[in-house]
């Protein structure tokens, strides 16, 4: 390979909880860089502000050998190519949409061949990669060890899930971060706190690399393309159709925000209509039988549901990681309602007859709404916002 | 050059009033059948906020009259009206109109037919009343649709094609009215009132057609947009603005025909230009003492000169202007306005007729002239010293030629 003369690095992150993180990420990268007389930038994708919660959203460092090449990638909103792309929660494997991309992307999508995606994740790869869009070219998955962080928002506690990736870093674009430099940059940062410079080695240590070969991964996702209008074609005064009643946009599903789902007992549902009403996004259709059955594709996992729900374990919060496709489950509870029963349980670790009680521990949270939500709100007597009757 | 009256294809009687040209627009009001109008007052516009009051109160108009809590409010509130189908009116002035700004940004981004009229007033602090043209010129690149009116006459005249070529559906696109505050605004003239039944003629119904916002139709307007979406919108604005030169034709052309009256061009009033070698050209009532002058200058000292009066600044009438000028040895340009740090340091106009004409192989020279601002009076002295320096300019005086002038200041 021809000596390379730059380097660009992509974070997608979920909005807002993991923006600090990501900037904190594409700055330690340009910073570590400069030890050794690299230049760069680190930027934001200015057309997803205002972020929205939990949307992905991306940040970027390149690094340049001088001044003069980087100018290429300057005042740009997003590399198309990029040699690493950093996935700082897990669940964004399965593929990204934001507001400003039209269409859910694979997330290896800008990834060049051969490139590196590097994923923040306690799973192991193989875990990782059945829920990665099938790879159209070679790279290589990296999983950084360590859930996904919120250290960035100013309630959490730092816990170096930015110089874990610098470790990393270090490790795979030696010719540019060299390890010792990364360790100088995130000492720095870290104000003179020597644990940060033991992050950095961890991050070096711990992260697991898996070559990913061209056709590896999952066909499961649902491919989504948007094409942008040309003037001639767009209606006039910026004008765009209304959703007909009951119809669902097309184009932008929404479901890429979600780190969590809910999933229904439906044995236990009163059908009470707390979750349909208060559903933020609509997201709830009413079956034959009156229960209430969410539509996936169209839901950001907030958590809102659950939380109004006042049956104990009716509504519960469950990794997305779990899920290979956005099906609903109605028909399977009507069908084959021992199976359903199962997968309730299997999925959401709590019985589904609530005289047994739970049945298993309720997995870690990786949303801190949807957090809020499942672990009191399962209970209405704990519950201020139900047991005092919501709108009422 | 003269201009022929044509007769009129009916017997309608037409009604005269002493109107001032406020009075003139809101009897325009009365006529287009306007729905809704939002007021809010500040001076000269406020003339026709009291001139359509008192023609609801007195039983002869029926409109929506919403006076707002302040300017960004009044074009908002008409705006969202036109959005829903409704044929609207709204105004201002100098800094009330800066202050509806945001609201006038996005109006022809949305290719809303908003009619409004600018009382050309000078830009406060400190305060001063007299026209300027600044306040519309500054929305000079934002996709509204500028004509200047002379006379209260042309002001109804003006706003009734205002409708029409706003709401037409190859425009759709804002117009703002330009009248002169004092010299148009409050100086009443003899106006001819058309008839009901003649602007009915001249002025079809409103029709959004499926651009309208209603539950039978629901539609999403203004959507949040971003750098994927802009580059379109603009050039979709820039289709209709072109498109509105043809439009403006037309709707002359009809006028014409049903009200008998308009000149021979929908965009340039010339005046003394068959035998001129050198003219002025400006906008709005400062025609008036220049005309005065062209026939004095040319009776005391033989000068073959004219005038040219642009009467819609955007869209720029580009081929009419070049047409025009180009015969010239040399034009004089008269801004009632002036662009800080400009090239040349010219008045708006003057570096637009530059552009026009740059184009073009011969060339007359152009000088441009600061004059009337703030509302000072353009008298004879200064419409002579005008006359004086465009013919020096013409004749290879290089000093006068290729640079701006302030008419009138104070050393």
């Amino acid at each position: 390979m021809a000596e390379e003369r730059s380097v660009s690095i992509e974070v997608v992150y979920r909005g807002i909880f993991q923006k600090t993180l990501a900037q904190r990420i594409c700055r330690s990268v340009v910073l570590a860089a400069r030890k050794r007389g690299h230049t760069g930038t680190a930027f934001a994708r200015y057309g997803d502000s205002p972020e929205r919660n939990g949307v992905p959203a991306k940040q970027f460092a390149v690094v340049a050998a001088d001044e003069l090449e980087l100018e290429a990638s300057m005042a740009k909103y997003e590399p198309s190519v990029v040699d690493v792309s950093i996935a700082v929660d897990d669940t964004l494997v399965k593929g990204v949409e934001s507001w400003a991309w039209y269409g859910r992307q694979p997330i290896w999508k800008p990834v060049r061949a051969n490139g590196w995606l590097l994923v923040t994740s306690d799973k192991k790869p193989d875990e990782v990669l059945a829920q990665t869009d099938k790879a159209e070219r070679p790279y290589t998955l990296g999983i950084v060890p360590g859930g996904a962080s919120f250290a960035g928002l100013w309630v959490y506690k730092d816990d170096h899930t930015d110089f874990r990736v610098l470790g990393a870093l270090a490790k795979i674009l030696p010719q540019w971060i060299a390890l010792d430099d990364a360790k100088a940059a995130s000492l720095e940062l870290a104000k003179g706190d020597q644990s940060a410079v033991a992050s950095v080695q961890y991050g070096y240590d711990a992260t697991t690399m898996r070559r990913v070969k061209d056709g590896e991964g999952t066909s499961g996702h649902e491919v989504l393309q948007f094409k942008k209008p040309g003037w001639t074609k767009m209606r006039p005064g910026v004008i765009v159709e209304a959703r007909k009643p009951g119809e669902r946009n097309p184009y932008y599903k929404k479901y890429g925000a979600r780190t969590m789902r809910p999933v229904v007992n439906f044995d236990t549902c009163i059908k009470c209509t707390m979750c349909w009403l208060d559903c933020p996004d609509e997201c709830f259709e009413v079956t034959p039988e009156g229960h209430y059955e969410v539509v996936y594709e169209a839901c950001i996992g907030c958590g809102i549901c659950a939380q109004v729900c006042p049956v104990k374990d009716c509504i519960v919060m469950v990794d997305e990681l779990k899920f290979t496709d956005n099906k609903d489950k109605w028909q399977l509870w009507k069908t084959d309602h021992s199976k359903y029963n199962s997968w309730f349980e299997d999925m959401s670790g709590v019985s589904a007859d609530p005289k047994k009680g739970a049945s298993g521990s309720v997995p870690p949270n990786a949303n801190p709404a949807a957090n809020a939500a499942t672990n009191p709100g399962a209970d209405p007597a704990a519950n201020p916002t139900t047991s005092a009757g919501g709108d009422e | 050059m003269a201009v022929e009256v044509k007769t009129k294809e009916t017997n309608e009687i037409e009604t005269e009033q002493l109107a001032t040209g406020c009075e003139a627009i809101a009897e325009a009001i009365r006529l287009a059948d306007v729905d809704v109008m939002a007021a809010y007052p500040i001076r000269p516009y406020d003339g026709v906020m009291q001139a359509a009051a008192k023609l609801i109160a007195n039983g002869k108009m029926d409109v929506e009259y919403i006076v707002a809590d302040g300017e960004h409010s009044q074009f908002e509130i008409v705006k969202h009206a036109c959005a829903v189908g409704a044929r609207v009116f709204v105004g201002s002035s100098g800094v009330g109109w800066f202050y509806a700004f945001e609201a006038i940004a996005v109006t022809a981004g949305l290719r809303l037919p908003v009619v409004a009229i600018c009382g050309n007033r000078a830009l406060d602090d400190p305060g001063a009343f007299g026209t300027e043209h600044n306040d519309s010129l500054a929305v000079r690149d934002l996709g509204w649709l500028l004509p200047w009116a002379e006379t209260a006459q042309e002001a109804l005249d003006l706003a009734l094609m205002a409708w029409r070529v706003a709401e037409d559906k190859r425009v759709s696109l804002p117009v703002a009215i330009g009248l002169d505050g004092a010299f148009l605004t409050h100086s009443q003239h003899i106006v001819k009132i058309p008839t009901q039944a003649a602007v009915d003629r001249f002025l079809p119904k409103f029709d959004l057609g499926d651009r309208l916002l209603h539950p039978d139709n629901p539609i999403t307007i203004a959507p949040q947009v971003d750098q994927d979406w802009l580059m379109e919108i603009r050039r979709q604005n820039d289709a209709a603005m072109r498109n509105a030169l043809g439009v403006i034709r037309e709707a002359h052309a009809d006028f014409k025909r049903i009200f008998g009256r308009g000149g021979e061009s929908p965009f340039l009033d010339e005046y003394m230009t068959d035998d001129a070698e050198v003219v002025v050209i400006g906008q709005g009532t400062l025609s008036l003492p220049m005309k005065v002058a062209i026939r004095r200058l040319r009776k005391e000292r033989g000068l073959k000169i004219g005038l040219v009066r642009l009467k819609w600044f955007r869209p720029f009438p580009t081929e009419e202007v070049v047409k025009s000028l180009r015969r010239f040895k040399a034009v004089g340009v008269i801004d009632r306005d002036y662009s800080f740090g400009s090239p040349y340091y010219g008045g708006v106009l003057y570096n637009e007729i530059r552009s026009a004409l740059y184009s073009q192989e011969k060339r007359p020279v152009i000088v441009g002239f600061i004059a009337g601002l703030g509302g000072r009076e353009i008298e004879q002295p200064m419409a002579t010293e005008i006359f004086e320096k465009t013919m020096a300019a013409g004749k290879g005086d290089l000093a006068a030629g290729d640079t701006c002038h302030w008419i009138g200041v104070r050393e």
